[in-house]
């Protein structure tokens, strides 16, 4: 049996997928203006300021976090520059309660739900309070009760996971989604394509959200793929697909909106290529200069989509120049302040280290930690962030 | 001689072997103008075009598959996994493909001119995507060939080797010492063995062995050790797979005593093999159990990596105990 309904031809005929241009949605202009024939989205004040005090966040954890990392406070850091639109726009058309399964550029969408910046700081400096134990490098953060999985380096492994999570949802029929983050690299990924055929196939309620921000690492996306972006393979898929100027707030919001309808009411998966770019370096280890030229990052600085919310917002007389001020001012204090109370936190406790590797620590496992504990105590000096964890309860172990 | 690191090391190999034979390639992720994120392949598109040297798509099947495809054409790709944690993608490509060519097909078709560069191993900061050390993994595959570098001259001559070599080679490179080991490194074209250990040091009353990044760790227990009037033998491996079992037995006769030390996990580290192999060749030579210091049976850890880490106090204890048994 075939499941092609293709008509026959009686020659060859090829087609290399030049005819699927996909077009790009937009609302907004850079000078905060509606395009004409756009029609203005319904979102309420509130949700507006919500969302821009997000962007605005962001925007200042990044550049205090860049600046702390330079300053050694910090050993590494992923800003989510020129991308915060596409991140925060897009959360902020789901349910707080639908899950986010994120790449790593995507704290944004953290901030909208109310992670608090002292939550971020527990993560960034790895101490006794991350929820992850300080297991992973900074940025890698996650939060069971916003419904935000714990993010893993490994790129792409996440999409497939989401696909499985959503389709869990729509067996227990509550109405909710999931949404999978990742760039337009990630993408190239074995994973990807996995996880969207899988979607399609079972009618799987997931928002596959592509960030294309044109590099990934220092490989631009024309050395990433031939085709036209990443929406395309939506159609090899049988799925809805949707291309989104991700500079632009309400397009963002909007057409995850819509996604989300089709997700939860449909049963239908959808992707999203939200198309930005990555106005910072990929990461504090990263020096662009060696890959993209300045004139390249200033033509997108032009396209700020926080500045472009902003002014929109003002247009609407939602906004001031004050209020402004005042979040600026309030934020970097406030971002300051958690820093320095979370860098004097102590790590976490030694057993961290052993914990979590399966429900109980197996024998041959605690074994191995009581000769740790042994070897520390004989060499306190050496290890000083564990030294006075390692005192106490186990019993010496002795050189053998 | 020129004084090198070992990523200027690694880089001039890999332009030796461009300059002298059109058939190498290089390739992954970032690789191409860039450089590479470590910068081992910088220069190399510029010098070779583009057409040799490249950035790939982001997809590290791909980047196996598609090198186990040019390797059985004739060409001589050398690969990189940009981290040695991402070479897991491509397991399937590397351990049902790449080590079987050869032998599902009678040798009608094999990919020998195959390397896979990885930079490997802890210490960086990286937490458990950027630390691991996989080579135990791949050690269970026949097939493969697996080599780990300890210094600049040697990944210069151990890179060639590997390429030059008629096997599929993977080769693990100690990303801690990229830029902090530095030495002097020949100009030429010159290889080093592969299979074969090398002993760095002669002694009488304990064997210690390693590889990679692990070599430092032991010169600077070793020297512990000494002050206190033990006498080490210390060996490099320098081939995990296939290993140099000759050399270490005829070492542990002398010594009566080994100690093993590597950074992945105890159990099921390659350590164990090492031991089970001696203690069948060198029984009644033993003296005392052959000892392994290794990293813990958990995930790598960030913050606490130093304490997870197989570090010269503890290779330092581990001789000790040996020798007082
Ligand atoms: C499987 C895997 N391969 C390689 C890497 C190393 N790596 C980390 S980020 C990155 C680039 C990702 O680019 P993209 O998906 O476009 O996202 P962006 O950084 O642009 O947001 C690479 C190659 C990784 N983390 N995982």
């Amino acid at each position: 049996m075939t499941t092609t309904k293709a008509k026959v031809a009686y020659s060859p005929v090829f087609t290399d997928g030049a005819e699927f241009r996909i077009p790009t949605f937009k609302l907004l202009k850079q000078d905060g203006s509606l395009y004409k024939g756009a029609k203005a989205p319904d979102i309420s004040k509130e949700k507006a300021l919500r969302i821009y005090r997000a962007m605005v966040t962001t925007r200042i954890l990044d550049e205090r976090m860049l600046a702390a990392q330079r300053q050694g406070r910090l050993s590494f850091y992923m800003q989510c520059t020129g991308e915060e639109a596409a991140v925060i726009g897009s959360t902020a058309a789901l349910d707080d309660a639908d899950m986010i399964m994120a790449q790593y550029r995507e704290q944004g969408s953290l901030v909208y739900r109310g992670f608090t910046i002292d939550e971020f700081m527990n993560q960034l400096f790895g101490n006794e309070l991350d929820y992850g134990k300080g297991r992973q490098m900074p940025v890698h953060y996650g939060s069971a009760e916003l419904n935000y999985m714990t993010i893993s380096s490994p790129l792409a492994t996440q999409i497939p996971q989401a696909t499985g999570y959503a389709y869990g949802q729509k067996l227990r029929g509550e109405g909710h989604c999931t949404i999978t983050y990742f760039g337009e690299g990630a993408a190239s990924e074995g994973d990807f394509h996995a996880a969207l055929n899988m979607a399609a196939v079972h009618r799987v309620p997931v928002i596959f959200l592509c960030r294309n921000n044109g590099y990934a690492i220092s490989t631009p996306a024309a050395e990433q793929f031939a085709a036209d972006g990443v929406a395309p393979r939506a159609y090899g898929y049988k799925m809805d697909v949707i291309r989104v100027d991700g500079n632009d707030i309400l397009a963002m919001h909007e057409a995850t909106k819509a996604a989300r309808s089709l997700a939860v009411e449909h049963n239908r998966p959808v992707l999203i290529e939200a198309m930005s770019y990555r106005l910072a370096a990929h990461s504090s280890s990263d020096d662009p200069s060696g890959y993209r030229s300045k004139d390249e990052e200033a033509v997108w600085r032009e396209k700020d989509p926080i500045l472009r919310m902003r002014l929109w917002l003002e247009s609407k007389k939602w906004w001031t120049e004050d209020d402004e001020k005042k979040l600026q001012e309030n934020m970097r204090r406030e971002v300051l302040e958690t820093m320095k109370r979370a860098q004097k936190r102590p790590p976490p406790a030694l057993d961290t280290l052993v914990s979590d590797v399966y429900d109980e620590v197996p024998p041959a496992l605690a074994e191995q930690f009581d000769k740790l504990k042994a070897h520390i105590r004989r060499h306190p000096d050496a290890y000083p962030k564990s030294a006075e964890h390692a005192k106490g309860t186990a019993k010496e172990g002795g050189l053998k | 001689m020129t004084q090198m690191n070992m990523l200027q090391a690694i880089n001039n190999a890999l332009d030796t072997a461009m300059a002298a034979d059109e058939r190498v390639l290089c390739f992954g992720e970032d690789v191409g103008i860039f450089g590479g994120v470590f910068r081992a392949t910088s220069n190399l598109q510029q010098k070779y075009g583009k057409a040799r040297c490249f950035n790939t798509p982001l997809v590290e099947q791909g980047i196996i598959g598609f090198a186990n495809g040019l390797a059985a054409q004739g060409s001589v790709p050398v690969a990189e996994i940009q981290f040695a944690d991402y070479i897991f993608p491509a397991f399937d490509q590397i351990v049902n493909e790449s080590a079987k060519f050869r032998y599902r097909s009678g040798n009608l078709f094999n990919v020998g001119g195959l390397t896979i560069r990885a930079p490997y191993g802890g210490g960086i900061a990286g937490g458990l995507y950027h630390s691991q050390s996989p080579e135990a993994y791949f050690a269970h595959t026949p097939g493969l060939k697996i080599v780990v570098p300890r210094n600049p001259h040697q990944a210069k001559g151990l890179l060639l080797a590997a390429i030059h070599d008629k096997n599929p080679t993977l080769f693990f490179e100690p990303k801690r010492l990229y830029r902090a080991s530095v030495g002097d490194v020949p100009d030429e074209d010159y290889q080093l063995p592969l299979g074969e250990a090398e002993v760095l040091k002669e002694g009488t009353d304990v064997t210690v062995l390693g590889w990679g990044a692990q070599m430092e760790v032991i010169e600077h227990a070793v020297e512990m050790a000494e002050k206190e009037g033990i006498s080490c033998e210390v060996i490099d491996l320098r081939t995990i797979l296939p290993w140099d079992v000759e050399t270490v037995a005829n070492s542990v006769f002398k010594t009566g005593r080994l100690v093993v030390t590597h950074e992945a996990p105890l159990t099921g580290g390659f350590a164990g093999e090492i031991a089970a192999t001696i203690q069948e060749r060198c029984f009644l030579y033993l003296e005392s159990p052959i000892a392994r210091v290794t990293g813990m049976d958990t995930p790598f850890p960030l913050v606490l990596e130093k304490e997870h880490l197989p570090n010269h106090l503890k290779v330092y204890e581990a001789i000790r105990s040996s020798v007082e048994f």
